[in-house]
């Protein structure tokens, strides 16, 4: 069972996970990334403008999920992503695996947060309270955690 | 071929995306940018960093050297943000 949903709606970390549960395995492990308080160069972040590529974001979260279903002999998969405009405090993302017992899934969850970080084609701008906005840049730490999974 | 653009590059260029009929000796993505480049002072701008940029041939990612082959749509982006 692999789910992707791209959206703009909010979404409810909980009741997305539920069917997981279903799927006769011991262990489900999930991400939920949140649209972080943060401050750059003293300008406050209020929201997140998330732009992707349409043509392309489905199919490369879902051979992302292909993949860590085959590495982890997974019982399910779920990967949600919000674009869009996000409110600081909301969330962003959901990855989750469900597995037999809890290493793979943990894991599995892992790989595919790291992977979409470098693999996905999403783009953050930040919108700050005083009305500017700049895009994010990359981080090199990010590639270097997607990196180990190879 | 399609171009397309998103984030920072989409902004530079002014646009989301554009037709482009690539001449004979343009066989790479390096090619097709070094092309572009001299096609106007925005694809000079636009692609001036190109370390900087990122690229997917038929929604599939794509390093700068790959050949373009037979692909009907070339994206040009910065590295991805997402997550």
């Amino acid at each position: 069972m692999i789910q992707v949903h791209i959206q703009t709606e909010r979404f409810d970390t909980g009741a997305l996970l539920r069917p997981l549960h279903q799927l006769g395995g011991g262990a489900v492990a999930s991400f939920t990334g949140i649209a972080r308080s943060d401050h750059n160069e003293g300008r406050q972040v209020s929201a997140i403008l998330l732009e992707h590529y349409p043509a392309m974001t489905q199919a490369a979260l879902e051979d992302l999920a292909t993949e860590a279903q085959a590495r982890w002999s997974l019982l399910g998969g779920i990967i949600v992503h919000r674009v869009g405009r996000i409110i600081v405090g909301e969330e962003i993302v959901l990855t989750a695996a469900a597995a037999p017992h809890r290493a793979a899934a943990l894991e599995a969850c892992a790989f595919l947060i790291d992977r979409l970080k470098t693999d996905a084609p999403f783009w953050k701008k930040e919108i700050y309270s005083d009305g500017t906005a700049a895009w994010v840049k990359a981080k090199d730490s990010d590639t270097a955690r997607a990196d180990k999974w190879v | 071929m399609r171009l397309v653009y998103f984030a920072s590059v989409r902004e530079a260029m002014g646009r989301d995306g554009e037709d482009f009929d690539p001449p004979a000796h343009v066989n790479s993505i390096d090619d097709c940018l070094t092309f572009l480049a001299q096609q106007g002072a925005e694809y000079a701008a636009a692609f001036a960093q190109r370390e900087k940029l990122r690229f997917a041939l038929d929604q599939q990612m794509a390093k700068h050297d790959a050949p373009i082959g037979t692909a009907t749509e070339l994206a040009i982006f910065p590295p991805v943000t997402g997550g």
